[in-house]
């Protein structure tokens, strides 16, 4: 197990992720995992309960998972949400502009490559919920 | 021309940077070639057949001479001196070494232009009218929009790992001359209640399962552009098919979902996006626009020209187009010389054309989705000078829109993808064709040439069409006849069995020569498939 990359001050949230269909049958999980394809919206009236959400990627180039976090972020969840699977170095950027807050790659992922690349962009040109200024709004304040 | 401010220019500066380390990372190994591609693709780098191919985005095709110069100065410095200009109003080198690629983006940096998102599943260049600001017939000039959208998709994060490919079109007039509905997403500028806004429509495409797009939205107003944009993408992103490479564009979604449960769809996200504040304030538009503000056009300038020149008369019917200021023309850079390769341009002409827009065309050329170079600005009393320039360099063909003026995608000669080849197929047709008497006697005909079912030559939008297959190891050619990717777009069915290469030129002439003895009036090719059908279109040919 490569070890978990997280850009929270919060301690590790212990619980096991339990599938989305356990967590909707059941009151108590706090932590839950959503598969890529699972509509993230079921999850909204329950935010409140939870502390965790995993959001999986089977492979990277299956970007699904991006707007998964975008919506529970802009239902202003605002418990750890973790990327897993197959997360590259290069897709950490956009993962964290999509409000991914922490990691759990398969393969690990050299930290200093991983810096460079989320310093590397001092600027957006898209509003997402990261809550950057986006370009635009730079330039007429 | 939309100039950079410190901000666009640092957006592609930084790209530079971070693609000269992930380059240098796939050299010493650290990436596998598995990892490094779909960066490589988002800057427009492929490996083809032969070498890496790059794509240079024109923005909505529109360039300046001095952008235009950078362009040969790569064709001449990284290739084999010349560029290959592409359906998608951008160019491609096709001997492009691995090494070399980030010193070409840093070059094209320097000029205010990149490769960003010429490839991958993403959202890729924007295109747009060529003929943008001059055209008479346009309501507003679409490429401020097309500019706005531009910036949004720039490293978009939520929508960089599409299922599959995104392709948007902004037109602003009746007249299309984008194929806008063969578009993911083709917007037309319209007007309600005196207000600027945006038609969408959803759904377009070609490749293997060809699809006009439905009008999804009659109306967005400019200050909703983004969130609606952003609520297409997002059901698209979320459902669109991932289990078939085939299958995941989104007209298939469209078509699966059917167009009002698309929509529905699309409505009930863009209620919810347009509470977030995604959009740029008009004031944004306002800015964008002022840098696409009319040249300095001379008031009074003369409508009159000396066509006594028989040559350059031909040429002026043809290859010009009406302005909407007095004493103006649009001029058209044929890039379909008899027995040439469509679209390409050695570097002595691309520097020439440069040359000549800054003489003669306020410093703006134009690249057309039929591979053809626009010099949008002449005065009519300097085309005879211009023309005279570009004869001499063998860019006057004077058969605009004619059958020689055909789209060709690279096909087997370049493309690893490919199943036939298309460019000397285009050659033989041309030089079949080549008198021009002949080819003005057959009018407007949109000849389209695709080597393989993605269908990049555009072959289903093709007055006529063909498209390359491979039968049992040999390459072989199936007619397509009724296709157009104008405002009465429609897509080209397949007459019946392929032919050989020369089989299927034979096929062409036939059916040319019973359009010729069927016609009526001033039809034009398509007007009389229409009128007269398949059928005997088919029996002429097949007997």
């Amino acid at each position: 197990m490569v070890e978990a990359i997280r850009f929270r001050d919060d301690k590790i949230h212990e619980e096991p992720a339990v599938s989305l269909d356990a967590f909707l049958d059941q009151s108590n999980a706090t932590a839950v995992r959503i598969e890529a394809g699972e509509n993230a919206r079921l999850l909204l009236p329950l935010l409140d309960r939870l502390a965790l959400i995993e959001v999986d990627f089977p492979v990277f180039g299956d970007g699904r998972g991006y707007s998964a976090a975008q919506i529970l972020r802009e239902a202003g969840y605002t418990g750890e949400l973790r990327a897993s699977g197959d997360v590259l170095v290069d897709q950490i950027a956009y993962m964290r502009r999509c409000g991914f807050d922490a990691f759990a790659p398969d393969a690990p992922i050299d930290p200093k490559v991983m810096d460079k690349a989320l310093e590397l962009y001092d600027a957006v040109y898209q509003g997402t919920t990261d809550s950057r200024a986006p370009i635009w709004k730079l330039r007429h304040g | 021309m939309y100039q950079y401010d410190k901000y666009d220019q640092q957006m592609v500066d930084t790209r530079v940077a971070e693609f000269r380390d992930q380059v240098e990372r796939r050299l010493a190994g650290e990436l596998t070639e598995d990892q490094f591609k779909p960066l490589r693709l988002m800057n427009g780098l492929y490996l083809q057949l032969h070498a890496y191919m790059l794509r240079v985005a024109i923005p909505y095709g529109t360039l300046n001479g001095k952008q235009m110069r950078m362009l040969g100065h790569i064709a001449r410095k990284y290739d084999r001196d010349y560029g290959h200009f592409t359906t998608r109003q951008n160019i491609q080198y096709n001997w492009i070494k691995l090494e070399d690629a980030p010193d070409i983006l840093a070059d094209l940096a320097s000029v205010e232009m990149h490769a960003i998102q010429t490839s991958g599943n993403c959202i890729r260049n924007i295109s747009s009218d060529q003929y943008a600001g001059a055209a008479a017939d346009e309501i507003a000039d679409p490429r401020p929009w097309a500019e706005i959208l531009r910036q949004w998709s720039s490293f978009h994060p939520e929508f960089s790992y599409l299922p599959r490919k995104f392709k948007i079109a902004v037109i602003a007039s009746d007249e299309d001359r984008a194929a806008m509905r063969l578009h993911d997403i083709g917007i037309q500028l319209v007007h309600k209640d005196g207000e600027l806004g945006a038609k969408f429509f959803v759904g377009g495409g070609m490749g293997r399962t060809p699809m006009i797009g439905p009008e999804i939205r009659d109306f967005v107003p400019a200050d909703e552009l983004i969130s609606y944009a952003e609520a297409c993408l997002r059901v698209y992103n979320r459902y669109g098919r991932r289990d078939n490479k085939y299958k995941a564009r989104i007209k298939i979604l469209v078509h699966e979902l059917g167009k009002e449960e698309y929509t529905r769809q699309v409505e009930e996200e863009f209620a919810h996006m347009k509470t977030l504040g995604l959009n740029p304030p008009v004031e944004e538009l306002a800015r964008i626009s002022e840098y696409f503000a009319d040249p300095a056009f001379e008031a009074g300038a003369s409508d009159d020209l000396d066509l006594s020149d028989p040559d350059f008369n031909l040429w002026v019917d043809q290859n010009t187009v009406a302005h909407k200021q007095a004493g103006y023309s649009i001029a058209i850079i044929s890039l379909k010389p008899q027995g040439g390769i469509p679209g390409d341009a050695s570097s002595a002409q691309i520097d020439l054309m440069a040359d000549l827009a800054e003489q003669y065309s306020f410093d703006e050329l134009r690249v057309t989705h039929s591979q053809n170079i626009v010099l949008p600005h002449v005065k009519k009393s300097d085309l005879y000078a211009l023309w005279q320039k570009l004869d001499e360099a063998g860019l006057a063909p004077a058969n605009l829109d004619l059958i020689t003026d055909s789209i060709a995608c690279p096909g087997l000669d370049y493309c690893s993808l490919a199943n036939a080849r298309s460019i000397p197929l285009a050659q033989k047709i041309s030089e079949r064709f080549a008198d021009l008497g002949r080819q003005r006697e057959l009018g407007e005909l949109k000849l389209k040439i695709s080597g393989c079912i993605n269908a990049c030559g555009h072959h289903h939008a093709g007055h006529i069409g063909i498209l390359g297959v491979d039968r049992k190891g040999t390459e072989n050619y199936q007619l397509l006849l009724g296709g157009s990717a104008a405002e009465d777009t429609s897509l080209a069915k397949i007459t019946g069995p392929g032919f050989s290469e020369d089989g299927v030129i034979d096929a062409i002439e036939t059916v040319t020569d019973l359009y010729l003895k069927e016609r009526q009036e001033d039809e034009r090719f398509i007007d009389t498939y229409r009128r007269v059908g398949m059928a005997r279109f088919k029996e002429a040919i097949y007997g």
